[in-house]
């Protein structure tokens, strides 16, 4: 696969690899933090963990956007979704993230109309194919998703296709990396930067972490070769002392962004005042809903949202290991109340939680980790 | 004084999509509801077909069903599905199916003309798997239900006399062999369904895995441990089964498993993993080292196995664990699969 | 949020600017091209696809020079080790590590 199979080349891994065990100060502990979703998907699915030296520590950060939902907003897209004649429309990954009340494919076995969708699209094809529902399109996603459901907004409104609504959640991603680098708990060397959110924002957002922060970020690519790169990058600023934005992604990141993605987004978005994040509170500007004049697609204002804020169960600790003070097996409830089979918090369900992604294809790998109870 | 049946451990509040998919649920369903109440040995591993003794005469039954949507895709039909995987069943628990009997549920409106190209595949799949079908039954239900059809086959055989194989046999050192590419049929289907504005050049591999496992016998039987045809839930989920039956590791080279192009592209474009994507014409076995080499050569030697590959051996640590090794020096744990095989986008 | 193909066009609708055909490794799908309007892909043109949307054009020319970047890491180190063995350390024929990129 072109653009796949060379970043996955074993011999350019394994220069990139001796670059970094040279380049590597053996007397320092270094924290990285991928705050990318993505990238932990990748870190572990290709083992990378295996390929650094011990004393470079890989921490994951927060950008899971199914992950950082609070349970209740689960539950208000599923108690819009129960009313009459609509049908729930959704990416696979929400589909068994738990509510109050069981995950939207719980409820879907017991009656409500939900299904996949692979693009908010197919969900706005659903309703213009359907008359007599109402779609409702469950918006997740940071910068990258964003646009593509502006741009279907954009055309509902413009085709006057009335049957169609989204419940908009997406988030920001730079208010949680504010978060991150101002909480106590937290000490970040550098940062490996989302590189398919840059594809929109670009990388100049980033420059006030180098700048205010002093600290290093490289906006990286998902393949193994890439994240390698990227630490090569880190590891170089910091033995030069420096701290700037690097954009190791230059093959797709576009350093101004997209500015077509950001137009559709600045015609049907804005910014909510504050919005609660699982684990992190509340946090201002860091979520969208739609402008006034797309309010016959809100859902939220079509329907009767109960809001109701669900607190996580007391002992799941997703919002530390979000932020990545805890790392995932440090939780109390890892692999035995919260699997992915039986999962307490978003962490353990979505392809992009840290929890999920250490439990697929990390943690049995040590025989001294706690041995994992698979039947019910 | 018989001793207590083991308790039921099934504790799901209510029945899910993923309880058939092939996967953990499925397993918690069957190890946890029916197989405390209903089997007579509950605490033996399950296999995918039951040998027994009747008056002295050893017999294979298994029984399997077939609900499919569409009826029809590229490469085959729910008719020869419900021949095929019942003959492979039986097949890689080792024997050779003699009859079969099959159900038919049926949807009142299915035009007759569907019904006939359906039973019309039965009877060739049916004759190139050398099996016969000896009777059946008919239900049909509303308009609404059973989209369109859903069958299902029992069969009857007798073991092959080259293989005894337990997962209670598999060594450390031991071989996994893979008859060839994963994914075809599951990608196929998804494809089929429309949904997707994917276009691809891949139709099902279904088809009777029988000689292929008659001519490895021949060549190499004692040495054959285990087998198993990954259909739901796919290589991963089966290989998961084994190593848990076994108490053993399985590793796997994952650039060794054998993936058609179209499926690792459509693979990547959904977000799945060809390795939780069920297979209808491939089976896995594990074989002794020494004969590992020569189990392939029969493979490669024999129609329709010239795709097999050696993907991997038995460990003893990590136990009960499958990991795979990305190429590079990286691993990662492959789990079974949970839930249905949901695609990512995100 | 992260999962983006890269992934070739290979037909485009005269009549739908908005639409085209891309394939990754022999499967086609269509995708939407609103995003990349300003500067529109052209057939042959490599895109990054998420969500059924094209993300971004993919240079081919950054791709292979980011791989040559990568593979002449090696070659640098070696070359260095190479000099080092000459004795040259600390005169003006030393190479410095930084040059190396």
């Amino acid at each position: 696969m072109k653009f796949v199979d060379e970043f996955r080349d074993p011999e350019v891994i394994s220069k990139a690899t001796g670059e970094i065990r040279r380049l590597a100060d053996p007397s320092r502990h270094y924290r990285f933090m991928e705050v990318c979703g993505g990238h932990t998907h990748a870190i572990y699915r290709f083992g990378l963990k295996d390929l650094l030296p011990s004393n470079i520590e890989l921490v994951h950060g927060p950008g899971c956007p199914v992950c950082v939902l609070p349970m209740g907003r689960i539950d208000d897209g599923l108690s819009i979704a129960k009313q009459e004649n609509v049908t729930l429309t959704a990416f696979g990954d929400m589909m068994r993230v738990p509510g109050r009340d069981g995950s939207p494919l719980e409820h879907k076995a017991r009656g409500m109309d939900v299904r996949i969708v692979y693009s908010p699209s197919d969900a706005l094809k659903l309703a213009q194919r359907n008359p007599e529902k109402h779609v409702i399109f469950f918006a997740i996603g940071f910068e990258t998703t964003a646009p593509s459901t502006a741009l279907t907004l954009m055309r509902a409104k413009a085709q006057g296709i009335r049957n169609f609504s989204v419940f908009c959640n997406h988030v920001t991603i730079l208010p949680a990396i504010r978060a991150i680098l101002d909480s106590p708990d937290m000490r970040i060397d550098a940062f490996i930067g989302p590189g398919h959110v840059s594809t929109v924002i670009g990388c100049r957002p980033y420059e006030w972490i180098a700048r205010n922060e002093r600290k290093p970020i490289v906006v990286s690519g998902f393949e193994p070769v890439d994240v390698l790169q990227s630490v090569v990058m880190l590891l170089r600023q910091l033995r030069a002392g420096e701290a700037k934005v690097e954009n190791q992604y230059k093959r797709v990141v576009p350093w101004e962004g997209n500015h077509a993605a950001l137009k559709a987004m600045a015609e049907v978005f804005e910014l909510r005042p504050y919005f609660e994040w699982r684990g992190m509170g509340f946090i201002s500007q860091s979520a969208l809903r739609l402008r006034e004049p797309y309010a016959e697609w809100d859902a939220e204002r079509r329907f009767s949202v109960p809001g109701v804020r669900v607190t996580d169960p007391k002992a799941a600790q997703c919002g530390e290991v979000l932020k990545g003070v805890l790392k995932p097996v440090q939780c109390k409830l890892f692999g035995n109340e919260c699997t992915p089979e039986r999962p307490v918090g978003a962490l353990m369900v979505s392809s992009e939680g840290s929890c999920a992604a250490y439990y697929n294809y990390a943690h049995r790998k040590s025989e001294t980790l706690t041995k994992v109870a698979v039947s019910a | 004084m018989s001793a207590p049946l083991p308790k039921v451990r099934f504790r799901d509040a209510q029945i899910e999509m993923a309880h058939g998919a092939g996967g953990k649920a499925s397993r918690r369903l069957v190890e946890g509801l029916f197989a405390p109440l209903l089997f007579s040995s509950p605490a033996e591993p399950l296999g995918d077909a039951a040998h027994f003794n009747i008056d002295g005469t050893r017999i294979a039954m298994t029984t399997d069903s077939f609900v499919v949507k569409p009826l029809r895709f590229p490469g085959g039909c729910i008719g020869e599905l419900a021949v095929n995987g019942t003959v492979n069943d039986l097949a890689v628990s080792g024997a050779r199916a003699e009859a079969l009997v099959v159900t038919f549920v049926l949807e009142a409106g299915l035009p007759a003309q569907i019904l006939e190209a359906e039973v019309r595949a039965m009877a060739k799949a049916a004759a190139d798997a050398g099996v016969f079908i000896r009777g059946g039954d008919t239900k049909v239900v509303e308009h609404g239900k059973a989209d369109g059809m859903y069958l299902t086959t029992a069969g009857i055989g007798r073991p092959i006399p080259e293989l005894t194989i337990s997962p209670g046999s598999v060594r450390p050192g031991d071989k996994v062999l893979l008859s060839g590419p994963v994914g075809d049929h599951g990608i196929t289907i998804l494809l089929a369904r429309g949904e997707l504005d994917i276009e691809a050049d891949l139709c099902s591999d279904t088809r009777s895995v029988l000689p292929l496992v008659e001519a490895l016998a021949r060549a190499a039987g004692p040495a054959i441990r285990w087998m198993r045809d990954p259909t739901r839930g796919g290589v991963a989920t089966s290989l998961n089964e084994l190593a848990r039956d076994c108490d053993l590791g399985v590793f796997l080279l994952e650039e060794r498993i054998p993936v058609r192009d179209a499926v690792r592209g459509a693979c990547e474009l959904l977000g799945l993993d060809p390795l939780h994507i069920a297979n209808e014409g491939q089976f896995i076995a594990v074989i002794a080292p020494e004969k590992a080499e020569m189990a392939l050569a029969t493979l490669h030697a024999t129609p329709g196995g010239h795709e097999a590959a050696i993907i991997g051996e038995i460990r003893e640590q990590p136990a009960a664990t499958v990991l795979g090794e990305t190429g590079y020096g990286g691993t990662r744990v492959i789990d079974m699969l949970v839930g249905d095989p949901l695609p990512r986008i995100c | 949020m992260c999962l983006a193909i890269p992934a070739k066009v290979v037909e485009l609708f005269p009549d739908e600017q908005t639409r085209a055909l891309v394939e990754v490794v022999g499967v086609r799908r269509h995708i939407d091209v609103g995003l990349l309007l300003d500067d529109p892909p052209r057939r042959g043109d490599w895109v990054l696809v998420h969500v059924g949307f094209a993300m971004s054009k993919i240079s081919e020319a950054q791709a292979q020079e980011q791989i040559q970047t990568l593979t002449m890491l090696g070659e640098s180190a070696a070359a260095l080790e190479e000099v080092k063995g000459y004795g040259l350390e600390g005169s003006d024929l030393s190479i410095s590590q930084k040059d190396t990129t």
